[in-house]
């Protein structure tokens, strides 16, 4: 069976700094891929090149066995137009650092503002499958709120419903919980770890180590660009083989 | 043993005695000044209250608030469009957008109503046709431009200008994470722009456009120089008639005051609700 991402030759520049250098990964359907890394590796931009945020400039990307962002014929590659990509976004769905909540709509609009708008759900049905979605992640009674009134952790919960009121494949989180509080880094950890549990494709940038470790199939160490080592969470973080994982490793330990 | 509680003091408050003979002089100033507008005969405050709702004043009133309300329009139309291009990653029309700011700011309004009442003088006729083609449409240029077109491009062309780094200063303070949030859900441009971006920058949009509002209904008093028939100009043409220069001055200042003073009332309702959340 096809892998739910698979990324061959992965390359991205910004202007003249080369920021990702050739990257190979497949994400099986269903597990749940962990990526480490110093700030500035970039994990950021790996991410948003799988759901086709950033240009690539070289290489190949594949969700669900469809070629991202572009059209390959007779050994070219053509970049499809937004409409097209638009269409290929709502089957990833992406959690930020800093939430990014529509400001001026409450918890149940920012879920039902996709459904809505993109698939044309009907507004009545989209407003009750985000209300089980905010039971789900525990925010039903918050369903009216708007984001400035709800906390760090709640509005992460918010955003982790409005990307799931999409049905998406694959879920990609960008480091969900480094800007949040200690004490509700927790909550949101135990939505993600349901999520997986559920059978969700995930690929997860955090510094979460215990987290990796519990619900990670596969961990991999990003560093200037490339993925230096990849395996089962256990080993790389037990017996990381890499020096330069090692060196990461101890500081953020 | 308990104490007694200390008894009050006096507290005597720091005098400023200087201040008091200020005021009081500016007072009697000011009162000298209003006796003397209102026992002067020459500003005659009967043909003054005659004028206020005369039919032709009110006719003119109207079209003053007619102009405001188009050229502000226009104003937003383009400015809505000068400000998505001036924002585009295409360097050519971003360039374009800043080229038409420039350039419209620059030159004073009054210069340009003047240019655009003058049109003919450039080009006499105004012919729409294909390319080494038939002529579709040919017009005389004075016929086209009549003083309502003039006033309306110099007007709101201008006013363009001003309203589209306004709506780009509101469009930058939404933050770029939600436009990034949309387009994950896989919303197009034009429905994030509608639903996300633009709801959010009207907060920061809404407060200087009633001042622009508030602008413009003075500024609609330049196009007297091209001879519409606005509150200014009907008070000239009435006193050219009668003579009755200054009372009709004050008639069109009064409703000027009014007009002002009532979107001025509801500036501050519209800042007040705009400041809430
Ligand atoms: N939009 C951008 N323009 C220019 N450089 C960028 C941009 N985004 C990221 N970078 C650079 O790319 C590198 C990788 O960034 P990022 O993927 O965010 O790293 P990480 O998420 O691992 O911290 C960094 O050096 C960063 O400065
Ligand atoms: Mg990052």
């Amino acid at each position: 069976m096809d892998p739910m991402v698979r990324i061959r030759g992965l390359h991205k520049r910004y202007g003249e700094t080369e920021v990702l250098r050739g990257i190979d990964l497949d994400v099986p359907a269903g597990s749940v891929m962990c990526i480490i890394g110093p700030s500035g590796s970039g994990k950021s931009t790996l991410l948003s090149c799988i759901n086709h945020l950033e240009r690539i400039d070289g290489g190949r990307l594949w969700v669900g066995g469809d070629l991202v962002g572009y059209r390959e014929r007779n050994g070219r590659l053509y970049e499809l137009p937004e409409r097209q990509v638009a269409g290929m976004r709502q089957k990833v769905g992406m959690v930020f650092q800093q939430f990014n909540l529509f400001q001026h709509m409450t918890a149940l609009q920012n879920i039902i503002e996709a459904p809505v708008q993109v698939k044309r759900v009907r507004p009545a049905q989209a407003r009750q499958r985000a209300m089980e979605l905010l039971d789900r992640v525990g925010l039903a009674a918050k369903h009216a709120m708007f984001p400035a009134q709800l906390s760090g952790g709640e509005q992460q919960r918010v955003a982790i419903a409005r990307a799931l009121a999409m049905d998406p494949q694959l879920m990609l989180f960008d480091e969900p919980t480094s800007a949040l509080d200690a004490e509700l880094v927790g909550e949101v950890l135990a939505v993600m770890k349901d999520l997986a549990r559920s059978g969700m494709t995930m690929m997860v940038v955090t510094h979460e180590l215990a987290f990796a470790r519990e619900v990670g199939d596969e961990l991999i160490f990003m560093d200037a660009g490339l993925v230096i080592e990849r395996g089962a969470p256990r080993e790389v973080l037990g017996a990381p083989k890499e020096r330069r994982t090692r060196d990461f490793l101890s500081r953020v330990l | 043993m308990a104490e007694d509680p200390p008894a009050p003091q006096i507290v005597v408050p720091l005098r400023h005695p200087w201040t008091w003979l200020a005021s009081a002089l500016v007072v009697l100033i000011a009162g000298l000044v209003l006796f003397s507008v209102a026992t002067n005969p020459a500003f005659e405050w009967p043909v003054v209250a005659q004028y206020m709702l005369d039919g032709q004043i009110l006719l003119g009133l109207s079209r003053t608030l007619e102009l405001t309300v188009a050229a502000m329009l226009i104003g937003l139309a383009i400015g809505t469009v000068l400000a998505i291009m001036r924002l585009s990653r295409n360097p050519l029309l971003s360039t374009l957008s800043w080229l038409y700011i420039w350039f419209f700011r620059s030159v004073p309004v009054l210069v340009q109503l003047i240019f655009w009442y003058n049109f003919a003088a450039l080009y006499s006729t105004i012919t729409l046709r294909v390319p080494f083609g038939p002529v579709l449409y040919a017009a005389n240029t004075n016929t086209l431009i009549t003083p309502l077109f003039a006033a309306l491009a110099g007007l709101g062309l201008a006013q363009a200008a001003y309203t589209a780094e306004v709506i780009r200063a509101g469009i930058v303070s939404v933050p770029h994470g939600q436009t990034r949030a949309a387009k994950a859900l896989g919303m197009r441009p034009m429905p994030i722009f509608r639903r996300i971006v633009f709801p959010q920058a009207m907060r920061v949009i809404i407060p200087p456009v009633g001042n622009e509002v508030i602008s413009m209904v003075k500024s609609t008093s330049l196009v007297s120089v091209i001879a519409l028939a606005e509150l200014l100009y009907t008070a000239q043409l009435i006193y050219s008639r009668t003579y009755e220069t200054i009372p009709l001055l004050i008639v069109a200042s009064l409703w000027y005051l009014i007009i002002v003073s009532v979107l001025t009332a509801g500036q501050h309702v519209l800042e007040r609700r705009y400041r809430q959340r």
